[in-house]
């Protein structure tokens, strides 16, 4: 198994972070795991992205062209990633500020509001661990008791008091997300 | 004793493996995409796990001379840089070279020429194989692929850095230095002790030694001869002897990528769509680049139907890359440039239209 996965938004948005749980996720399973940030000119300009790439085999490039899984989470990102999807493959989007909404036809498309999910529920802080949560119902390439154990390696001890609060989270994400064209 | 597992980007595991590998001491001066390097060491406050001394200095200029001063009373030194800041460096480089002492220098290449670009860029090849700094001197050159080997290469760099008392460097870039990877990091090596320390250093003159002069000055020019013979002699021994890399699906290979550090590592998916598709293709990946694989690629040429060096440069490794082959097979270069990396597709693609069709 062999999962490639861009995840796209603007600073701030937890989007690093969240590559970072996933892949240390996958490292409590054994898996093969690369994560490469974007940390040039485009992050300076407010948006950030991250591939993560979880596999059972030796990885051999960590940068990409075209994705399994993309994970949009504003506008920007949208126009950039929407066409690195593989035919047959997974775009999910939180619709929050989304002016221009997905429109390929040979991808599978998930829609997660988790911005006003957040803000709703008082969530903001975990807004990251909701799309999380959104993407491990559509693809469960780790077990969510390896996410708490990933959640454990990348939080610093000080920390470790918000993890039910993010494990909560994900557990949100999960019933949130909704399908709108499935293939 | 069992290796230690850790999610790293390749920039702190150098860090970490340098104190695991007993390090004395880093001087650097911070520079994107390698900042974390002494931004890592300094969190970890290391002279309370080793004693190892960290200290961010003034500028690159004066990191290299604090590096020359700590490697000539023999202990592990070592900086670390990206291409700006290495140009800065060369001068030191050369001292360090003609005075004949160990010291580890990490390049963690970005785009130029000039200030560039903080992306990631393999254009300092011809820089760190060619001599940047003036004489004829080499530096002892590994390019690290993963963020495996960015921890693995610390050590065997200063391995070699001592056995040659020559000043060794990790070529890696911006990618591999920013990406996190899976590392199993070394237990902890104590630092040298005092009787440990190797003879030549300068550690104060002790009662009935001869004074231990360290320099790369000798104005008779029969003995500056002499040192240079000395010197050429450690590169011959190194050149027979230290030659490492790794050759990928080249067994039955008709075509090969020529490639190192990041390159590698797309070309090696280049090569999984080319086999895909039915075309026999290999990756031959230089680690060492000096000493350089010269040989094994000149074997591979009576094997091979054409070779494709791939870099983010305009072309320089290609250079060595048709020395090895001395016209046996056509070899061509593709690589972006500026701070771009190329993806796979593009890779696989030139392979296509310079090599195979061409």
């Amino acid at each position: 198994m062999t999962e490639e996965i861009i995840i796209a938004g603007f600073g701030g948005q937890g989007v690093l972070s969240m590559g970072k749980i996933l892949a240390y996720s996958g490292i409590m399973q054994d898996m093969e795991v690369s994560w490469m940030p974007s940390y040039g000119p485009e992050m300076r300009g407010g948006t950030a992205n991250v591939t993560v790439i979880l596999s059972n085999e030796r990885i051999s490039s960590p940068v990409l062209n075209s994705f399994d899984t993309a994970i949009i989470l504003n506008q920007q990102s949208m126009d950039k990633f929407e066409s690195t999807v593989k035919p047959g493959g997974v775009l999910i989007y939180d619709d929050n500020g989304i002016t221009r909404h997905p429109s390929r036809k040979d991808i599978n498309i998930y829609k997660i509001s988790a911005t006003n999910e957040a803000s709703k529920a008082g969530l903001i802080k975990v807004f990251n661990m909701i799309v999380l949560g959104g993407y491990l119902k559509v693809k469960p390439v780790v077990k969510t008791d390896n996410i708490r154990k990933g959640l454990e390696k990348s939080l610093p001890a000080r920390h470790h008091g918000m993890i039910p609060e993010n494990e909560k989270a994900v557990m949100k994400g999960m019933e949130l997300i909704e399908a709108i064209q499935i293939l | 004793m069992e290796r230690e597992l850790k999610l790293m980007k390749g920039n702190e595991a150098i860090a970490e493996a340098a104190i695991r590998a007993g390090a004395d001491s880093y001087f650097g001066y911070p520079i994107t995409p390698q900042s974390e390097i002494m931004e890592y060491l300094m969190a970890q406050k290391p002279h309370e796990r080793t004693g190892m001394v960290v200290l961010q200095a003034e500028s690159e200029t004066a990191s290299i001379n604090m590096v020359y001063g700590a490697a000539a009373c023999g202990k592990k030194s070592m900086t670390s840089s990206s291409s700006p800041g290495v140009s800065l460096m060369q001068e030191g480089l050369s001292y360090i070279a003609g005075a004949e002492l160990p010291c580890l220098v990490v390049n963690v290449q970005r785009g130029g020429p000039g200030l560039g670009t903080i992306q990631p860029s393999q254009a300092d090849y011809f820089q760190t194989v060619k001599g940047g700094g003036h004489g004829d001197y080499k530096l002892i050159t590994l390019a690290p692929s993963s963020v495996q080997e960015m921890a693995d290469f610390v050590k065997i760099a200063f391995d070699l850095a001592f056995k040659y008392r020559n000043p060794a460097m990790i070529l890696s870039d911006g990618a591999i230095g920013q990406m996190m990877e899976k590392v199993y990091l070394d237990p902890q090596v104590p630092r040298m002790k005092e009787e440990e320390l190797p003879s030549w250093g300068t550690q104060g003159k002790k009662k009935g030694q001869d004074h231990k002069i360290i320099t790369s000055l000798e104005l008779e020019s029969e003995k500056q001869e002499k040192v240079n013979l000395r010197i050429q002699a450690k590169y011959r021994q190194l050149e027979e002897e230290e030659v490492r890399f790794e050759a990928i699906s080249c067994d039955d290979a008709e075509y090969i990528f020529v490639a190192y550090g990041t390159s590698a590592r797309i070309c090696q998916k280049a090569v999984d769509m080319a086999r895909e598709r039915g075309y026999k293709v290999g990756l031959f990946r230089p680690i060492t680049l000096y000493p350089y694989p010269f040989k094994q690629l000149n074997k591979l040429a009576d094997q091979v139907k054409g070779m494709l060096s791939v870099e983010m440069s305009a072309g320089q490794m290609v250079e060595d890359v048709r020395l090895a082959v001395n016209g046996k097979v056509k070899v061509e270069h593709f690589g972006r440039l500026g701070g771009i990396i190329h993806s796979p597709d593009e890779v696989f693609n030139a392979l296509l239209n310079k090599i195979i069709g061409g």
